[in-house]
């Protein structure tokens, strides 16, 4: 889902930014196992992480601005793995695995923690970058019904390529079930000004991290 | 960690008021823990999960991977200007040189604080955030209001965070909306000339790696034990 209430950039009303003094890794047990939990389904490869995007962007605008992070990955995982049926709902329901089920080939083993590093999402490029650092472009004007990581307050806007930092998986594609379809990805830069028009605040740049199908030449 | 189960979360609390509970999803958002609980105890019996390893992701990041591994990196960025060209041409590969961090991935980018710019990091579409040097992110970081206005007005931002920019100073926000994560190599203070690699790390704050904060200077630390 792309123009739904995870997108938040720019948007008001939230209040301030309120830090709290000396915080805990995490404030309960249970936001640790649910922590835990993606982590360790992760390397099963049943899904991808951008499939784990969407089960939260699919969630009605309101739960998702009612619940807290951990709450929203719970929800998400949940999600996903009733989807994948590795779990029915009688079993959550009961607290206990009711039905058989194949073993998964691999799984996430304690001694597997010492080494807790991102994959990489590098891929074999389909072809040579179009861009390049220092030119001009328009970000598109697309509002797909499913995910996407080109944030609204950044679409038709001209901006610079900053930098090319690789070929890499591409989330429109591989969340919604159509495979990595590698696509180079860039840093774009905008001005603050491109952005939120006149009242910006002064000497303001942001950028995205932009896949080349989100961006044309001008 | 028994009396912790028993402390709400934000939003936790106080579902009297009646959205959401139309679409049924929440309607068990009290019951959090239980569900948590059964959904492990399903996947665990499954064969899906083992709890022993979740207990060994949880311990690795409430011990071994947090801002100390970010905090370690800025120190030898400033006491090494060999390590500080490795480690702003790629990341990844000069933080997994240096032997005293946990290793790290594909993909980290570190970014530097001039006197011209200032670098602040965001992730506006969900709360991307370079675990594996800084550690889990702070809830204010995963927050609404965070990532609503860090793209916005970051110099408003900033200043709940008590820094203030001098005006000509570039304020640089990057929306992580890729794989690729970032830190921020804060300037480093004045007054530190000569200092270790220990005694500059303990200056280098969390969020001063994020961008909504500054490197302490000494006389900020000398308080401290």
């Amino acid at each position: 889902m792309s123009n739904s209430i995870h997108d938040m950039g720019g948007m008001h009303g939230f209040g301030p930014v309120e830090e709290e003094p000396n915080e805990p890794v995490f404030h309960t047990k249970w936001e640790s196992r649910v922590y835990a939990m993606n982590r360790a389904m992760g390397p099963l490869r049943l899904w991808t992480i951008d499939e784990g995007r969407a089960a939260q962007e699919a969630l009605h605008p309101a739960v998702y601005a009612n619940a807290s992070y951990y709450q929203r990955w719970l929800l998400g995982l949940e999600a996903r793995a009733l989807q994948h049926g590795l779990v029915t709902k009688n079993e959550l329901a009961a607290g206990k695995a009711l039905e058989e089920n194949d073993r998964p080939n691999r799984i996430f083993k304690a001694e597997d923690a010492a080494n807790l590093t991102r994959a990489s999402f590098d891929r074999e490029p389909q072809g040579e970058p179009v861009f390049k650092a220092g030119d001009n472009v328009r970000t598109l004007n697309i509002n797909p019904p499913g995910h996407t990581r080109l944030p609204r307050y950044a679409r038709d806007k001209i901006g610079e390529v900053e930098a090319v930092r690789g070929c890499h998986v591409f989330p429109d594609s591989v969340a919604n079930g159509k495979g990595d379809d590698p696509q180079w990805l860039y840093t774009v830069v905008f001005d603050g000004q491109t952005l939120w028009g006149a009242d910006a605040e002064p000497g303001l740049k942001i950028s995205i991290e932009a896949f080349e199908p989100y961006i044309e030449a001008i | 960690m028994a009396n912790n189960e028993d402390r709400g979360h934000e939003h936790s609390h106080d579902h009297s008021h009646g959205h959401s509970h139309e679409h049924g999803e929440m309607s068990e958002l009290s019951n959090t823990q239980l569900r948590v609980r059964s959904l492990e105890t399903v996947l665990a019996e499954k064969g899906y999960v083992d709890s022993a390893a979740l207990d060994a992701i949880v311990e690795a990041y409430e011990t071994r991977i947090g801002p100390q591994n970010g905090a370690r990196v800025v120190a030898r960025a400033w006491a090494d200007p060999e390590f500080r060209a490795a480690l702003l041409e790629d990341a990844s590969t000069a933080v997994n040189t240096m032997g005293n961090v946990s290793p790290v991935g594909s993909h980290l980018i570190a970014v530097e604080n001039t006197a011209e710019r200032h670098n602040m990091v965001v992730c506006t579409l969900c709360s991307c955030y370079p675990w594996e040097v800084l550690g889990l992110p702070p809830t204010w970081y995963k927050s609404a209001p965070y990532r609503s206005r860090a793209v916005l007005e970051p110099r408003a931002v900033l200043s709940e965070f008590g820094v203030s920019l001098p005006e000509e100073t570039e304020v640089r926000v990057w929306d992580s909306t890729a794989e690729t994560r970032y830190i921020v190599i804060p300037e480093r203070p004045e007054g530190t000339e000569g200092w270790s690699e220990e005694q500059l790390a303990a200056l280098v704050t969390r969020n001063s790696m994020i961008g909504t904060g500054l490197a302490q200077r000494p006389d900020e630390i000398a308080g401290d034990s």
